[in-house]
C-alpha cells in the first residue's frame, strides 16, 4: 500500500474547492440552524438554485460573469422569500420537512425532460464556466504542482470562505446577531422585548441562502457541469455532519468540519482500496468500499449528536436546543 | 538473413497473438449490460400471447447505443448509463414470419425515464389490432384507482409514521429504510429458495424485529436521557443514510423484480387495472381497516391514544408507557415493511434507495392529515397517492408527477398549518 499516495491525496481534500464549497453551504447552516435554530434541511436546493441560476443565465441568456453571479445571488434570495413566508411562523420540524420538500421540488424541475433546452435535464449543463477562467489573472504554468485554473479556483473559493466567514463573525457580534441569538434561546422572550422576530428569521434565511448559492457556484466551476444528480437530499445530511462535526454555533467550525469530512473520507478511501487491492480484505470490492465510507458518515453523525452535539470547536451553552 | 527473418516472423507473431486472444469469444457476459444501473426493458408477445424470442432492439442517446436480443420468453433488457430519453428501434427484419408490428406502433419512438431505474417498454403486435386511444374519462377513471390503490400503500407506511409521532414526537427519518428493508428482504428470502409465502411472512418479521431493535437499542436510551426531538430527528437522519448504504452494501445498486412482478392488466366492470394493484388495494385497506378497530375498540387501542395524547397523564394512570411505544415501533415496522413491498409491486421493482425516493411523500401524507393523527395521516396519504396518479391525467409530465403533491403540501401548511384532521393547536 502506498501511504505516500494515499496521505498526500488525503492532503489536497484539505484545500480543494470542493472542500470550499462544502464549507461555505456549511457556513450558510451554521447562520440556520446554529445562530438562529432554524432547522433547514433544504441546502441542497439553495446550492441548485445558485448553480443553475448561473450556468443557466451565462448560457440561455449569455451575460457575463458577474450579471450571472448576482442573477444566482437573486433566485436564492427569492427562494429563501418564497420557503420563509409559510414556515418561519411554524414548528421547528414543519420548517424542517418544507425546506427538504422544497430542494426536492427544485431538483425534480431541473430534471424534468419538459426543459431540458433550457435545464439539460438528467445530463445536466456544461461549458458555462468560460467567463470566470477568462479572469484568471495567472499564466499558464505549476503553481504548487497544480495548473493555473486549478490555483486560480482554489484561491477564489477559499478568498470567499475567508470573506464570508469574516462577515459572518463581524454579524454574528453586532446587535443584530445577538437578537438572532435570543431567539435561538427564547423566541417569545425576544418577542417580548418588541423585536420583530419573523424578519429577522427571514434574514438570517437569507443570508444562509445566499451562501449556500455561492457554494453551489463554486461546486460546480471547477467541474465545468452541474448535474441534478449531485443536488440530492443526501447532500444537505453530509453538509449537517460537517457543521456538527465542526460545531454549530461558531464560524470556523463549518469550514474546520468540511475539512476534516473530506479529509477522513478520502483517507478511508484510500486505505480500503490499498487493503483491497494488496489482497489483504476481500470480503470486500471497491464498489462497496465507496459504500462502506457513508455508512460511516451516518454513523459519525449519529454518535456526533448523541455523544457530542456541540462538535469539536463548540461550546455546549450555544446549541440550538436542550 | 534467417536470423532477420526468423526475428520478424517472432515479432510479428508477438503482435498479433493478444489480439486474437482479445478477439476469442469469453465465455463470460460482456459486463456493459450488468454495470449499468438504469435499465430499458420489455416483454415481446404476439397476440396470441406467445413469446417472440431473437428480435433486435437498440437504444440510443447521443453517442450511447445499447442492443438487446428478447431472449426465449420474450424479455429483453438493454442497461443504459444515466436516466433520460432514448430512441428505442425494434427491428422489424427480425422478426419472424408473420408477425408484425400491430398498427399505430410507432418504431422507433422516444421513451423518457420518470422515477425508476426501470422502464418499460411495450411493443403491440398482431395483425390489425389497433392500439386503442383511450378517452380522457377512461383514462381519469383508471388513474383514480391507480392512485387509490398508491395512497394505500402510502398509508401503510404513513400510519405508523404517524403514530411513532404520536407516541414519542419523533419526526423519524429513517421510516423509508423500513420501506425499503421489507422489499429488499423478501427479495432476498425468495432469492435463497424460500418459498413466496414464507419470504413474505418473514419480510413483515423482519420488519417488526428491525422497529423492535430500533426502539430498544437507540430510541429508548435516547428518551431516558431526555435528548431533544431537534437532536433526535438529525440522529434519525444518520440512521437512514448508514442503513441506505448497509442496504446498498448487500443488495448492489442494480433493480431487481420480485415474483409474480410482471402481469397483463385485467378489465374489471369500467376499469383496467393490473391484478397486483387490485391486490395491494385489497390488502393494505383490509389492514388499515384492522389497524382502525384496533386503535379504537381494543384496550391496547384506548392506550395508545391516551400516550399520543399525553404520555405523563396516560403513564399516571397506569399506562405502560415504554411498552405502548415498543408496540407502536414493532407495528409501524411491520406496517412499513408491507408497504414496501406493495411499493415493490408498484412501481415496479426493488432498489436500495426505493424508500428514500417515497419518504417526502409519506411527510406529505402525514403533514395533510396533520401530524400526529393516524385517521388524518390515512387520508392525507390517499391525497397525496391519487393526486400524483391524477396530475399525469391533466397535463404534468410524468417526471414531474412528485412535485405536485410536494407542493400541495407546502400549500396545505400556508392555510392549515395543522393538517386536515389536526387539533387546533400552536405549531409555531
Amino acid at each position: 500500500m502506498d501511504f505516500g499516495f494515499i496521505f498526500s491525496s488525503a492532503a489536497s481534500e484539505l484545500f480543494s474547492p470542493t472542500t470550499a464549497a462544502y464549507a461555505l453551504a456549511a457556513l450558510g447552516l451554521a447562520v440556520h440552524f446554529g445562530y438562529s435554530g432554524l432547522l433547514n434541511f433544504g441546502q441542497a436546493g439553495f446550492m441548485a438554485v445558485g448553480a443553475y441560476g448561473f450556468a443557466i443565465s451565462t448560457l440561455t441568456f449569455g451575460v457575463p460573469f458577474f450579471v450571472g453571479l448576482v442573477i444566482a445571488v437573486i433566485c436564492s434570495v427569492i427562494f429563501a422569500m418564497l420557503l420563509g413566508i409559510p414556515t418561519l411562523r411554524l414548528r421547528a420540524d414543519y420548517l424542517a420537512i418544507v425546506t427538504i420538500a422544497a430542494a426536492e421540488i427544485v431538483r425534480y424541475i431541473v430534471t424534468t425532460n419538459q426543459l431540458t433546452a433550457v435545464t439539460g435535464s438528467a445530463n445536466g449543463l456544461a461549458a458555462f464556466e468560460g467567463g470566470f477562467y477568462a479572469m484568471n489573472p495567472f499564466p499558464a504554468g505549476s503553481y504548487m504542482g497544480m495548473n493555473n485554473r486549478d490555483f486560480f479556483i482554489r484561491i477564489v473559493g477559499w478568498g470567499l470562505v475567508i470573506v464570508c466567514c469574516t462577515l459572518v463573525w463581524l454579524l454574528m457580534r453586532s446587535p443584530w446577531g445577538r437578537v438572532l441569538k435570543g431567539i435561538r434561546e427564547d423566541e417569545n422572550a425576544v418577542r417580548s422585548l418588541g423585536k420583530n422576530v419573523y424578519a429577522y428569521k427571514m434574514q438570517a434565511l437569507i443570508i444562509g441562502g445566499v451562501l449556500g448559492a455561492l457554494a453551489g457556484m463554486i461546486f460546480t466551476l471547477p467541474r465545468g457541469a452541474v448535474q441534478p444528480a449531485n443536488y440530492g437530499t443526501e447532500l444537505t445530511f453530509f453538509l449537517y455532519t460537517c457543521l456538527l462535526l465542526g460545531g454549530l454555533g461558531t464560524v470556523l467550525g463549518p469550514v474546520i468540519g468540511a475539512m476534516i469530512f473530506w479529509v477522513v473520507l478520502s483517507l478511508t478511501q484510500g486505505i480500503l482500496y490499498g487493503l483491497i487491492e494488496s489482497g489483504a480484505v476481500t470480503w470486500l470490492n471497491t464498489v462497496q468500499a465507496g459504500q462502506l465510507r457513508y455508512i460511516l458518515v451516518g454513523v459519525a453523525l449519529m454518535l456526533l449528536m448523541i455523544f457530542r452535539p456541540q462538535g469539536v470547536f463548540g461550546n455546549k451553552k450555544e446549541l440550538a436546543f436542550a | 538473413m534467417i536470423g532477420a527473418v526468423f526475428a520478424s516472423v517472432v515479432a510479428i507473431l508477438l503482435a498479433v497473438a493478444p489480439a486474437s486472444q482479445a478477439t476469442s469469444p469469453s465465455p463470460t457476459p460482456s459486463p456493459s449490460i450488468t454495470t449499468f444501473q438504469n435499465n430499458i426493458s420489455g416483454f415481446l408477445r404476439d397476440d396470441a400471447r406467445a413469446p417472440i424470442a431473437d428480435v433486435t432492439i437498440t437504444a440510443r442517446s447521443g453517442d450511447f447505443e445499447g442492443t438487446a436480443k428478447s431472449a426465449a420468453n420474450g424479455s429483453w433488457s438493454i442497461g443504459v448509463p444515466v436516466q433520460g430519453t432514448y430512441e428505442i428501434e425494434l427491428d422489424e427484419s427480425t422478426l419472424p414470419e408473420g408477425i408484425k408490428l400491430a398498427d399505430g406502433q410507432e418504431n422507433p419512438r422516444s421513451v423518457t425515464f420518470s422515477q425508476t431505474s426501470n422502464l418499460s417498454v411495450i411493443f403491440a403486435f398482431g395483425e390489425g389490432i389497433v392500439v386503442q386511444q383511450q378517452d380522457f374519462g377512461q383514462n381519469l377513471l383508471n388513474r383514480l384507482v391507480a392512485g387509490l390503490s398508491f395512497g394505500l400503500l402510502l398509508a401503510l407506511a404513513s400510519v405508523g409514521l404517524s403514530l411513532i409521532f404520536g407516541t414519542t414526537g419523533l419526526t423519524n427519518f429513517a421510516h423509508g429504510e423500513m420501506v425499503t428493508l421489507g422489499a429488499v428482504l423478501v427479495f432476498a428470502f425468495n432469492a435463497i429458495g424460500l418459498p413466496f409465502w414464507l419470504a413474505l411472512i418473514l419480510s413483515l418479521l423482519g420488519g417488526g424485529l428491525f422497529g423492535y431493535v430500533q426502539d430498544a437499542g437507540l430510541w429508548k436510551p435516547l428518551r431516558r436521557r431526555g435528548t431533544g426531538l431537534v437532536p433526535m430527528m438529525i440522529v434519525s437522519i444518520g440512521l437512514a443514510l448508514s442503513v441506505r448504504y448497509v442496504i446498498q452494501f448487500f443488495f448492489g445498486g442494480a433493480t431487481q423484480q420480485l415474483p409474480f412482478a410482471q402481469s397483463a392488466e385485467i378489465q374489471l366492470g369500467p376499469v383496467s387495472i393490473s391484478p397486483n394493484n387490485l391486490w395491494s388495494l385489497v390488502i393494505s385497506a383490509i389492514v388499515i381497516a384492522l389497524i382502525g378497530i384496533v386503535l379504537l375498540k381494543t384496550r391496547l387501542g384506548k392506550a395508545t391514544r391516551a400516550v399520543a395524547d399525553n404520555p405523563a397523564l396516560a403513564a399516571a394512570s397506569g399506562i405502560d408507557v415504554d411498552s405502548v411505544i415498543r408496540i407502536v415501533w414493532v407495528t409501524g415496522g411491520m406496517l412499513a415493511s408491507l408497504g414496501g413491498i406493495l411499493w415493490a409491486y408498484y412501481r415496479p421493482g426493488v432498489t436500495f434507495d426505493m424508500g428514500s425516493q417515497i419518504l417526502l411523500l409519506i411527510f406529505a401524507g402525514v403533514t395533510l392529515g396533520g401530524l400526529g393523527t393516524v385517521f388524518g395521516a390515512l387520508i392525507g396519504s390517499i391525497i397525496v397517492g391519487i393526486f400524483v396518479e391524477l396530475t399525469t391525467v391533466f397535463g404534468l409530465a410524468a417526471d414531474l408527477k412528485y412535485v405536485g403533491a410536494l407542493f400541495i403540501m407546502i400549500v396545505v401548511l400556508l392555510f392549515r398549518p395543522q393538517g386536515i384532521l389536526g387539533r387546533r393547536e400552536r405549531v409555531g
